[in-house]
């Protein structure tokens, strides 16, 4: 399987003597779809400053697809489009503008460099906003402008650094549906996200990176697997009864209102068990949903080991 | 990168800048029409008829050449301080630095853009200029090639300039106290040989003062200045800004943390 990148010992100490990342080490497959996750502060706007080389490291190396970004700078950034945390394009400019001179810094002849801005901009619902100056967009879509800019030139790997961060539920989603398909044809993603869910949905792989350290790196499917209980709440159609409780040993029954109940169920039971309890006792369950996000309980359990 | 690509990219700075003033064209290209406009009529036509000769011209034959020189020169820098600075500011500059665009295409495109300004403004202040005196250009090829120079060095300064640039402030501080001064004691306005020996010898340690004659020199045939040790002068400031550029732009002066 070929890498796409690969970061060996990268240290990065600012001015200030702040150490941003303190010998951090990782590698994403190609094709993946990769989360990288950590709270404020944590390194992950500083790692991918590096691998976009507007951050200058202290120590370390950097490797696309094979090749050092210091002494194969040209290879590398053809390899990779960067969409950053803020809005990083000038506010003056049309939209179609934006995304032409983009294509023109990487060599795109202007009959290809228009017909590939057309494609991106109708891909991300920008295109009858063309002719507008970006100032005028909303924030989502400066942000889909952004993505845009970033796949003009086609990039094998799309590095996205908190794409959906303040943007509403709706196009959130359909931001979700874009990199999927993207994904799903061939390009590598890598994303640092706030939004745990979304690196649950979508990604396969990922790092978690606290204080400037690498504390857990696993498949998506292995680190949920580590949950050993989840919490749901449960809405019934009748009271619950003073005094019921459920019979299993490794189940907590929690009766937070006479309609509302909370049950923990430990890792490998079903919940099949539950609902027959209450069904024997003569209690509709009319709904039931996940108390926390799952992955929410595992990203603080692995912050906190690491402190 | 591929010679063509680099000519692409070239090319897309150049019209993106272009384009950028010319957006703005009544804060980049009327005000100093307007501001020379002025010198020309109350310096050249109302002082100047009572100065008389000058340098063994007309005042305002004499000054013409001087203030197309101050237009090329004040337009050329502030384009590039102003243009650079605000793609820092508004962090845009990050466009060019993950693209794979050499850093002498960067500086080049951006001197291009200094230049395409310098000159579009000092060609407004010579047609302006013909309604006030008969110009008659006495050698193109020195008159055309120190402008270009001239403007080139300018474009470089402003560039250097920005990259250092915090704030909008830190893009005034050079073109108020350091550019100006500069220009009106470059000899725009009078002949180096109405002053002192004290201050002759400070003339002489201006480069502007050397850039104004010779272009005097290519339109009226009369310089204070010697023309061959003027454009090595000129070069020499190209060289060592031009490498200063690069050098900076490798070390990520004032663009990379």
């Amino acid at each position: 399987m070929t890498i796409a990148i690969s970061i060996q010992n990268l240290v990065k100490t600012y001015a200030n003597g702040f150490e941003a990342l303190k010998g951090i080490s990782l590698e994403v497959e190609q094709g993946d779809f990769f989360a990288l996750l950590g709270p404020n502060g944590a390194g992950k706007s500083t790692t991918i400053g590096v691998i976009s080389t507007l951050v200058n490291k202290t120590s370390g190396s950097v490797e696309v697809f094979g090749k050092n970004v210091d002494t194969h700078s040209y290879e590398t950034k053809l390899d990779f489009g960067v969409v950053p945390q803020e809005v990083n394009f000038s506010q003056f400019e049309k939209v179609r503008d934006i995304v032409m001179t983009q294509a023109g810094y990487y060599g795109l002849p202007r009959k290809l460099a228009a017909e590939r801005c057309e494609k991106y901009l109708r891909k991300l619902g920008l295109w009858d906003k063309r002719d507008e100056r970006s100032r005028s967009l909303s924030g989502g879509m400066k942000r889909r402008l952004m993505i845009a800019r970033a796949l003009v030139h086609e990039p094998r790997l799309l590095i996205l650094d908190e794409p959906t961060a303040g943007v509403d539920i709706e196009l959130r989603r359909s931001m979700w549906e874009f990199l999927t398909e993207i994904n799903e044809n061939g390009t590598t993603i890598i994303l640092t996200t706030h939004y745990l869910e979304e690196a649950e949905q979508l990604c396969r792989n990922i790092a978690i990176i606290d204080e400037g350290r690498i504390v857990e790196n696993t498949s998506m499917r292995k680190l949920l697997k580590e949950l050993d209980s989840q919490v749901y709440i449960l809405e019934t159609n009748s009271q619950v009864p003073a005094g019921f409780s459920l019979k299993q040993d490794n189940m907590v029954l929690n009766i937070v209102d006479e309609n509302i109940i909370e049950v923990t169920v430990s890792g490998g039971q079903s919940v099949n068990s539950v609902f027959a309890e209450f069904s024997e006792a003569d209690i509709k369950i009319d709904s039931m949903r996940n108390k926390t996000n799952r992955l929410e309980q595992l990203f603080m359990s692995k912050l906190e080991g690491n402190g | 990168m591929l010679t063509n690509h680099k000519y692409i990219a070239f090319e897309t700075i150049v019209i993106k800048e272009i384009r950028r003033f010319a957006r703005i064209w009544v804060q980049t290209l009327v005000p100093p029409a307007i501001t020379i406009g002025l010198y020309f009529v109350i310096f050249g036509n109302l002082v100047g008829r009572r100065i008389g000769e000058m340098g063994g011209f007309q005042y305002m034959e004499f000054i013409v050449p001087g203030l197309i020189m101050m237009s090329v020169i004040q337009n050329s820098y502030s384009n590039v301080v102003s243009s650079f600075f605000s793609h820092k500011f508004q962090r845009s500059v990050e466009e060019l630095l993950v693209s794979p665009v050499p850093n002498y295409i960067i500086l080049s495109g951006f001197i291009a853009g200094g230049m395409a300004r310098g000159l579009a403004v000092g060609t407004i202040v010579t047609l302006m200029s013909l309604f006030f005196a008969d110009l008659e250009i006495q050698n193109l090829f020195i008159t055309v090639s120190v402008v270009l120079l001239t403007s080139i060095v300018f474009a470089l300064a402003g560039f250097i300039n920005a990259l250092f640039a915090n704030s909008f402030d830190d893009i005034s501080i050079i073109p108020t106290f350091v550019l100006t001064p500069l220009i009106y004691l470059g000899g725009v306005f009078y002949s180096v040989e109405l002053l002192p020996p004290f201050w002759k010898l400070v003339s002489a340690l201006n480069p502007i003062f050397y850039m104004v004659n010779t272009f005097r020199y290519g339109i009226l045939g009369s310089s204070d200045v010697d023309i061959v040790w003027a454009f090595f002068i000129l070069i020499v400031f190209i060289v060592v800004l031009f490498s200063s550029c690069i050098m900076l732009l490798r070390k990520g002066t004032g663009l990379r943390s």
